[in-house]
């Protein structure tokens, strides 16, 4: 495959509204034609970052080039992005129509130019015949599609999306998971989306960049960063973990909870100590004398395609998903195998 | 049960001081004075109606909708900059808005009088700087200065806590969809604030329309506006059936106003009324 081609790239932004710095010397580029997610826990910079390139906010230092140029200076309305707030943000005081319309009449487009365009939009977003519609009549999923509809009938080449979907209930959510990420891929543009719901983030991304305290911990593809993620923070922020200290003292040998296995990593420091994680869903159940590991499942949650168990090993409790259910207190083994053995260096602290 | 004795003390007063004084007026309208005894009758309504009534009323109408105007165009400003996010002092001018309306209606009315006279204190700044003298008082712009003056504030607040309450986020999405920002002034902002504007509307329109004594200071005892007119009556010429009748009249005025604005505001939410 070809090297895509760049689109954004945030140069050394910082932010600091006085309390702190928000973002911390952010480095990040954005290709075209690419769903990239910001994706981290309140406070960590995501929206504060999608509001600097929406140019709603002012970076404190750092530029942003669009397209080779810098736009740090252009007010929002001369930017080349179109935005879809948090909370859709529709003007209530006109009807679908006029919401959708309001960026080409601004361009003056001719009128039957915008009805035709429009009636486009509406149709892809599945509202077809929605046009006369009050803002207030509509259901939370519908006022949803209208936000991209007013945004996207512009035709920008980069759509930022702030949470769109915090307000939705669960089975909508999942819904327009699937039809942003097909609304996308039919654009052909390139959408910023901001999220807090890591399943939402591996769901819709080509790439996720991962964010804590103003800076960037993981920027990959949702299988990188599931499979290899690169401290214990993503770890734990991706999906459940089991995260613990051991120590690598061999090349392809780590030991952990008490015994030694084999792993697929290489290239630490003799000894040197390291977060270890295994996924719950990579723990094997076999009978308790032929584990590596041997416990005693102490609690059982039925969690509809899988059981979660938590299982005593030691000291420690593990985390275990299956599909089959070991009752409490029975005495099983668990298998770990090497590939599933996630070895990562420990945070400076 | 105990909802009922909570309403108790509310509705006797809403009685004593809303109802029964209506229904006194309506009785005085209807009824004339004749051999000593009250009767029902047309005459002090009709009187309402002869010209040189109707010529007061619409004097009145027309400096009330002046004044409402102007507070309009000078409110709505003063109300948009309160809100714009650069302005740090918003609480002080807020508290300098408010606090004229602190201070005595009678005594702030009088300064004016002081302020406007022949040799009052602008003439006197005037003629030290070597310019014409201004005489308004007692003309219909003294009337509609004290109107302006005393009814700003009035325009003021209910558009500003309208504006005050308008999503930011309308503002950034007009901004972000290509719209200068008058050209989000006028799509957005505007339209968002009518429901303020047209309370404003009224809460000036309704004193204006009914004041006495701004006419009667800085309007010059021959200055008749319909207040006026019927503080006469109760007061001067003792004529209770006329006064009532007017009175009645003017209600019934403002009430057709107000409903027909508040008909085509619609449904709009954050007005005081």
């Amino acid at each position: 495959m070809a090297r895509a081609e760049e689109i954004i790239r945030l140069k050394d932004i910082c932010m600091d509204y006085g309390g702190g710095l928000i973002l911390d010397k952010l480095n990040l580029y954005i290709l075209k034609n690419e769903f990239i997610t910001l994706l981290g826990p309140s406070g960590c910079g995501k929206t504060t970052t999608l509001r600097i390139i929406g140019g709603f906010e002012q970076q404190t230092s750092g530029d942003i080039l669009f397209e080779g140029k810098s736009i740090s200076h252009l007010p929002p309305f001369a930017r080349k992005v179109n935005t879809v707030f948090q909370h859709y943000a529709l003007f209530s005081h006109m009807n679908v129509y006029e919401n959708v319309a309001f960026g080409l009449r601004i361009k003056k487009l001719p009128e039957t130019e915008i009805t035709r365009k429009v009636g486009e939009v509406l149709e892809l977003m599945n509202l077809p015949g929605f046009e006369k519609r009050e803002i207030e009549s509509l259901s939370g999923g519908q006022r949803q599609r209208v936000a991209i509809a007013r945004a996207v009938v512009n035709e920008p080449q980069v759509l930022l999306l702030d949470e769109p979907l915090g307000a939705l209930d669960l089975k909508l959510r999942k819904e327009m998971q699937i039809e942003l990420k097909n609304i996308q891929k039919g654009l052909g543009i390139t959408f910023v989306f901001v999220t807090h719901d890591q399943e939402e983030a591996l769901t819709m991304s080509d790439t996720i960049v991962v964010m804590r305290d103003g800076l960037v911990q993981q920027i990959g593809t949702p299988i990188d960063i599931y499979n290899e993620p690169k401290n214990e923070f993503v770890a734990g922020f991706i999906g459940e973990s089991n995260i613990m200290d051991g120590v690598m003292y061999a090349d392809y040998h780590v030991s952990f909870a008490g015994r030694s296995f084999e792993c697929v990593d290489k290239g630490f420091t003799p000894d040197e100590d390291i977060d270890v994680v295994v996924r719950p869903e990579d723990i094997k159940l076999v009978p308790a004398d032929s584990g590596m590991l041997r416990g005693v499942v102490t609690s059982v949650i039925f969690k509809g395609v899988h059981y979660e168990m938590m299982v005593k090993v030691g000291e420690r409790e593990w985390m275990l998903h299956n599909t089959l259910m070991e009752p409490v207190g029975r005495e099983i083994g668990l298998d770990i195998y090497p590939d599933d053995i996630h070895v990562m260096k420990k945070r400076k602290t | 049960m105990r909802k009922k004795l909570l309403n108790g003390p509310y509705l006797a007063w809403m009685l004593i001081f809303a109802i029964l004084p209506l229904f006194i007026v309506v009785w005085y309208a209807l009824t004339a004075e004749i051999g000593g005894e009250r009767s029902f009758s047309a005459g002090s309504l009709a009187r309402v109606f002869e010209p040189i009534y109707l010529r007061v009323l619409w004097r009145s109408l027309k400096l009330a909708a002046v004044s409402t105007l102007l507070c309009f165009f000078f409110g709505y400003p003063v109300a948009l900059i309160l809100t714009s996010r650069q302005f740090k002092r918003r609480t002080i001018l807020v508290v300098l808005i408010v606090l004229p309306m602190w201070m005595n209606f009678l005594a702030r009315t009088y300064a004016w009088l002081t302020l406007l006279e022949k040799n009052g204190v602008i003439n006197s700044v005037l003629s030290f700087l070597h310019l014409p003298a201004l005489s308004i008082l007692y003309t219909d712009a003294a009337v509609v200065l004290g109107m302006v003056y005393n009814f700003l504030p009035f325009m003021i607040l209910p558009i500003y806590s309208v504006l005050y309450k308008i999503d930011h986020s309308l503002i950034e999405a007009a901004e972000d969809l290509g719209a200068t920002p008058l050209v989000t002034f006028r799509r957005v902002i505007f339209p968002q604030s009518l429901a303020g504007a047209l309370s404003g509307v009224i809460m000036v329109f309704m004193p204006a329309m009914t004041t006495f004594v701004i006419p009667r200071l800085l309007g010059g005892g021959q200055y008749t506006l319909i207040g006026n007119l019927i503080e006469q009556q109760f007061l001067t010429t003792y004529d209770w059936g006329f006064g009532s009748a007017l009175s009645l009249f003017l209600m019934a005025l403002l009430l057709v106003t107000g409903a027909l604005l508040m008909r085509s505001r619609g449904d709009g939410e954050g007005g005081l009324w």
